[in-house]
């Protein structure tokens, strides 16, 4: 009997990678998010969307703990990742980051070189095997698209290539380091649309391997890459579903009002 | 009076400040380019008696003895020396405290302490240099007793405490200046703060901080009551920090003080030694200014 339970437990925590339990967000006096409980399944692309200063970047940011240098936040309630709440005591911030990635909005590579920024994130663990690192290093890049364009330069500054191709750097960079969970924060948002299609197509193959969530300005977006989407509001989680039938027939009426461009 | 009398009387008062602006600018000018012109007009007459090979090459400097000697090269060591001290002393300081209040220090602690730390520029150099005679150079003899009254070992020590907030705050201001993104793109791959400062901040902020380097120690080269105080006047050719020295500065000042008559040969000595001083900060200020440009190039 406790081993079917058991059994049950973990299958429920492989399909729920990331839980928030009644959470809140403060900065200072002001409430950021408002009480959220939310389940995000492993494996899929869960898109967050909702008009700008709703909520949703800030709580993108709690599942790797990107908000604790922000002057005045305070949380409460409980973020849940396999089970295991990130926000107690004994929890080791910078494990816990290397097990979810994160990609912001603007394209930021280190001002280094191609090479360096993505093993940085293998550096920083002290790993010095030469061939370990070039392997990795290709690795990654391959899987981004960017091998082919950059193999003869990988000396050179990361900063000299064009904000698509860093981006996908960064995304290089992020994966090298091996996470079980990528945050995109609007990963397209300063991006031409060529780049854009070629990021989303990434973003689309990963998910066999990463559990991926992706804020997003873009409706057309998180219509056509994502399984689930959020729509958040005021600091509140409006309606979560399978994203064809958020898109399609939304329960509620605020999320029919924003997906069809009514307000935000 | 109308409104166009107004409107007029408005219009001279805008020309008299812009021409009062504008001649406070040429007055800064025209004082650089005299002193300038003065300086190699002297120093030209100095070379026309001295040759400037025996100036950068011999190994003595004796103008106000019998036997003379213009060989500049044992103030210049003096000089060296102790701003060489003074550098190693406050560049690790200096950059421990820049990282620390960028990257540490709750805000508050940021505002209080940058004014403080810049109060120690802000002390007279005159109490800096009885500070070395009087308090370094008996504490360090009580270390080194070969440790002579004057020595550049404790005129540098403090030389590099007087420096370190230039170093501390201008390379906390580069610190400061590098974009968050690359805070936030350090961290979100799993860098602890250290590794984040000193793997990607101090790497971004790098010409800021060698800036404030060089600005630093065009400090102390051009630094004169310290080390005129306590790390003597004896020129000699040396990098032994526990002797006495003497440093183009304070050979100027020795000069100036003195009885040396107007116009005389050994009177003409600290032109050239103004204008060899005067070719070091000036190289110094150029890189640093070029540096700085090709900086602000990059982050806008």
């Amino acid at each position: 009997m406790k081993e079917k339970k058991d059994t049950i437990d973990k299958s429920l925590k492989r399909k729920h990678k990331l839980q928030a339990k009644e959470v809140k967000v403060f900065y200072d006096d002001f409430k950021a998010i408002k009480g959220i409980d939310m389940n995000i399944r492993a494996n899929k692309i869960t898109a967050f969307i909702g008009p700008s200063g709703c909520g949703k970047s800030t709580f993108l940011r709690l599942f790797n703990r990107m908000n604790d240098y922000v002057d005045g936040f305070r949380m409460e309630g409980e973020i849940l990742i396999d089970g295991e709440n990130i926000y107690k005591k004994k929890v080791n911030v910078e494990q816990l980051r290397k097990q979810v990635g994160m990609v912001f909005q603007k394209p930021n590579p280190f001002p280094k070189s191609i090479y360096e920024n993505v093993a940085y994130g293998l550096k920083i663990q002290g790993i010095k095997d030469k061939n370990y690192l070039r392997d990795k290093v290709e690795d990654s890049l391959k899987q981004v698209g960017l091998w082919s364009e950059v193999e003869n330069d990988l000396n050179k500054s990361a900063l000299a290539l064009s904000g698509g191709q860093q981006q996908r750097l960064c995304i290089a960079r992020t994966l090298a380091v091996e996470p079980s969970i990528i945050l995109m924060d609007e990963p397209t948002s300063a991006l031409d649309p060529i780049s854009t299609a070629k990021i989303e197509e990434l973003i689309y193959e990963l998910k066999e391997k990463y559990t991926i969530v992706i804020v997003t300005h873009n409706m057309q977006q998180a219509g056509r890459l994502s399984d689930y989407t959020a729509f958040f509001y005021m600091g509140e989680l409006i309606e979560y579903d399978k994203s064809k039938k958020l898109f399609t027939n939304p329960e509620k009426q605020q999320t029919e009002n924003y997906i069809t461009g009514r307000f935000g | 009076m109308g409104p166009n009398a107004f409107g007029n009387m408005r219009k001279i008062k805008e020309r008299v400040i812009e021409k009062g602006l504008q001649a406070s600018a040429l007055v800064t000018i025209a004082v650089t380019v005299g002193i300038i012109l003065v300086l190699s007009i002297e120093a030209i007459r100095f070379f026309s008696e001295v040759s400037i090979v025996d100036f950068l090459t011999d190994t003595q400097w004796t103008p106000l003895y019998t036997d003379k000697h213009f060989g500049i090269l044992p103030l210049l060591s003096g000089t060296l020396l102790t701003s060489f001290i003074a550098i190693l002393f406050a560049v690790p300081i200096g950059l421990s405290i820049s990282i620390y209040i960028s990257e540490y220090a709750p805000r508050s602690f940021r505002k209080t302490i940058k004014p403080l730390l810049e109060l120690l520029a802000a002390v007279p150099t005159v109490v800096y240099g009885f500070f070395a005679l009087t308090v370094v150079t008996p504490f360090l003899q009580s270390f080194i007793p070969s440790l002579s009254g004057f020595n550049s070992l404790s005129a540098g020590l403090v030389m590099g405490i007087m420096i370190i907030p230039f170093i501390s705050s201008l390379s906390e201001d580069a610190l400061h200046a590098v974009p968050n993104s690359l805070r936030e793109a350090a961290y979100g791959m799993g860098s602890t703060k250290l590794q984040n400062s000193f793997r990607v901040l101090v790497p971004a902020a790098s010409s800021g901080i060698v800036v404030s380097i060089i600005l630093a120690i065009s400090r102390a080269i051009g630094e004169t009551m310290i080390v005129a105080i306590a790390a003597g006047q004896q020129p000699r050719l040396t990098f032994d920090p526990t002797v006495p020295v003497e440093t183009i500065t304070a050979y100027i000042v020795q000069v100036s003080l003195g009885d040396v008559q107007h116009g005389s040969l050994e009177y003409r000595t600290i032109f050239a030694a103004g204008i060899t001083l005067f070719i070091f900060t000036f190289l110094l200020n150029t890189i640093s200014y070029r540096i700085r440009k090709k900086f602000r190039e990059k982050y806008e």
